[in-house]
């Protein structure tokens, strides 16, 4: 568990300790992150949406954050410490930060908090995240149509909700367009570390696989599938424009920076109240990185279409008839996911083999 | 011409200035990094140094964590270091504080939601258990087919990452966390939490075992016979042998104590200030123990000072990233200075540095 949720903001004219003078600030936003903020993912947007509160309000917001927090007592400590000096809002940015944020939230009750990917609230506790799922079904069809061996390769970090989300989604989508399709997933057990993820990469290329999928934050597998020619990847959290236009063909791009400002200056207002926010394509959380030129124009076209339909609340990536892996049913034809169920998803849907590590 | 002469004896003098000089050097080297990053390298200095304990705002709260973080640092240094000073070089102990943690938790949590006495102490006693079973695989396998501690003892900290995250995921989830991973937190479960003995003052019971093991392995070393055969093991094999000490005995004793501590190690951790197993649980408390046990100089005495020392660049470091923007690499950078200089300097200690030609003998 680790990662994701942080940002948090706040404000605040206390002076920080340690002489620096607070001066007018208003608002003091605190920002734990689980990644070093030149990751590349998934902490790199998360600073950008920090930044954009700085260029946003001006003077008025100052703001703090830490980098690299691992997950459990360390974080507790941390999130303790940024409250201490004198933080109003702190973003907690990963789903392993949750019960230290619930923790040490308990203990400034004039500090707003919110934590991202998590399920728990609190009075002056927020959670917040984006539906990636739906980005995951542009993928996932861009994946299945594309892929000549019909093997598509998964990275993929914790056996959570979220990521398992990604896995199906992305699966449907591609077996919709390419009944062939097979998915090899391989659990990383790390948000970040460029030598396991290429690792990863390179053991799905040998066995076939001419797509990466990953849920991991860094680029190595895209510089794997580069060095192997003939393979596509997305980028994932973060544009990763670099590896543009081949092998990176599109992207799913967390953008924060509109939650991260309304949240500040929420606190700013003194109307920050404590909320659920699970955002996808249509609010903007969740954004499709330019699909490039390796894609045929038709897929591009059918792929631009579905982000369409997704964005206006018009189709549902989870839509029956749909089965799980034990082969019972889940959804039946036309029926929607709930989100209760997306929220706590701990199963394959049919068709994925292999077994979710338990 | 300069040239460096093997001392008959290690100096005493040195053994004493290494690790003081060493952190003189890396606080001036390191200033110079802060100052290269735009940090006024005083201010870095003293944030890092100074002001966990005495800044009036923060100090209430660090002072606490100060003991917190080093309590497991010293329990396991202590245990590495009786190894290493027969030569028994065990460098998993990642893995056996992770065993220890995962055997303890799951103890406890066979018996929830039970509000006994008994609990904590079982979870104490399997959780020791846990990292002593870990620790005995490379163990027996050195003694009895005559394979490397080192590589064994660090191949298996994987194998324990691993059947942590299952765990996690699995066995030990908590039916009540909505799918998610990891386990019931131990916070909210009063007969199993390992809190604070006086609150608001750090002091876990972890921290008192830390103390205790550093009393121990200081009267082992010193006033016990087995202490003796230890430092004898490490210093002179063959002397040992000729004396009577059985090495595969002492490799049992070595590895099973470092295995013992750093479960315990594991398990006051997961009970107290982590809370819970989860897949990340453990945050390298078993590899960073090596470098207090080298940077307290194998001494129980040296290593509560370096456990202590390196908790202040921790959290020192922590509030110099949130007060003054520095990157969280420049702190590692820091630490991994330290290390640095101590085995830099400590060429002092065994040698003697003579200015001058050679004298003929």
């Amino acid at each position: 568990m680790k990662r994701r949720t942080l940002l948090s903001t706040a404000a605040l004219a206390l002076t920080l300790g340690f002489g620096t003078a607070a001066a007018a600030q208003d608002v003091t936003a605190g920002f734990i992150y689980v990644g070093p903020i030149g990751d590349g993912g998934w902490t790199y947007e998360h600073d950008k949406g920090r930044l954009a509160v700085e260029d946003a309000f001006g003077d008025k917001v100052k703001t703090i954050y830490q980098e690299s927090v691992p997950e459990g007592a360390d974080s507790e400590r941390a999130i303790t410490q940024m409250a201490l000096s004198g933080a109003d809002i702190i973003f907690t940015t990963s789903f392993g930060y949750m019960d230290p944020t619930v923790s040490v939230a308990a203990k400034f009750p004039n500090v707003k908090f919110e934590h991202a990917t998590g399920y728990k609230t609190a009075d002056n506790v927020s959670v917040y995240s984006a539906r990636f799922y739906e980005g995951r079904a542009i993928q996932g069809h861009i994946a299945g149509s594309m892929t000549k061996t019909n093997k598509i390769g998964y990275i993929a970090s914790y056996p959570i909700p979220e990521v398992i989300r990604g896995i199906n989604s992305a699966y449907i989508h591609a077996k919709k367009v390419n009944p062939d399709v097979e998915f090899s997933v391989i659990w990383a057990f790390t948000w970040f570390d460029p030598a396991k993820e290429a690792d990863a990469a390179r053991a799905l290329i040998e066995n076939g696989a001419d797509v990466i999928l990953q849920h991991t934050d860094s680029t190595a597998p895209q510089a794997a599938a580069a060095d192997a020619g003939n393979v596509i990847t997305f980028g994932q959290a973060s544009d990763m424009g670099d590896y543009a236009p081949m092998p990176r063909v599109s992207s799913i791009i967390d953008n924060w920076a509109p939650y991260y400002i309304d949240r500040v200056q929420a606190v700013m207002d003194g109307t920050w109240e404590s909320k659920d926010t699970w955002d996808g394509i249509g609010p903007g959380m969740v954004g499709i990185g330019e699909i490039s030129d390796a894609v045929p124009a038709e897929v591009k076209e059918q792929a631009l279409a579905l982000k369409d339909a997704i964005a206006a609340g018009d189709y549902h990536p989870f839509t029956g008839p749909l089965n799980k892996a034990d082969g019972s049913v889940w959804l039946a034809d036309g029926e929607v996911a709930d989100d209760g169920t997306l929220l706590g998803m701990d199963f394959y849907v049919e068709g994925i083999t292999g077994d979710i590590p338990k | 011409m300069i040239r460096l002469e093997k001392r008959p004896q290690p100096s005493r003098l040195w053994t004493i200035l290494a690790p003081i000089l060493a952190v003189l050097l890396t606080m001036f080297v390191g200033g110079l990094l802060f100052a290269a990053l735009g940090a006024n390298p005083f201010e870095a200095i003293r944030t890092i140094f100074w002001d966990p304990i005495f800044n009036a705002q923060f100090a209430s709260f660090t002072r606490p964590q100060l003991l917190v973080k080093a309590a497991p640092l010293i329990l396991i240094a202590i245990g590495l270091s009786i190894g290493f000073r027969a030569g028994i070089w065990n460098i998993g102990a990642e893995g056996q504080y992770i065993m220890g943690a995962i055997c303890g938790a799951a103890a406890g949590l066979a018996l929830y939601p039970s509000e006994s006495v008994l609990i904590f102490p079982a979870m104490v006693i399997a959780g020791a258990f846990g990292g002593w079973v870990w620790a005995m695989i490379p163990a027996i396998l050195k003694t009895r087919v005559g394979t490397n501690e080192i590589l064994v003892s660090l191949m298996l900290v994987y194998v324990a990452e691993t059947i942590l995250g299952s765990v996690a995921t699995g066995l030990l989830r908590n039916p009540e966390g909505r799918g998610f991973p990891g386990s019931r937190n131990f916070k909210q479960w009063d007969a199993a939490h390992n809190a604070e003995i006086f609150a608001g003052t750090g002091m876990h019971w972890g921290v008192v075992f830390a103390f205790i093991a550093v009393i121990g392995a200081y009267v082992l070393l010193t006033r016990h016979i087995l202490g003796y055969n230890i430092r004898l093991t490490g210093e002179a094999p063959r002397a040992a042998r000729f004396s009577g000490v059985r090495p595969a005995r002492i490799v049992l004793i070595c590895l099973g104590l470092s295995g013992l501590l750093a479960g315990m190690a594991g398990l006051f951790e997961v009970t107290g200030p982590a809370g819970q197993i989860s897949i990340d649980f453990n945050s390298g408390y078993g590899f960073t123990a090596i470098i207090v046990a080298f940077l307290g100089r194998l001494n129980p005495i040296g290593i509560l000072l370096a456990g202590l020392l390196m908790a202040l660049t921790y959290i020192g470091g922590e509030l110099a990233q949130l007060m003054l923007g520095v990157p969280g690499a420049s702190i590692q950078l820091f630490q991994g200075m330290l290390l640095f200089f101590l085995l830099g300097v400590d060429v002092f200690t065994n040698y003697r540095l003579r200015i001058g030609r050679r004298e003929i003998a």
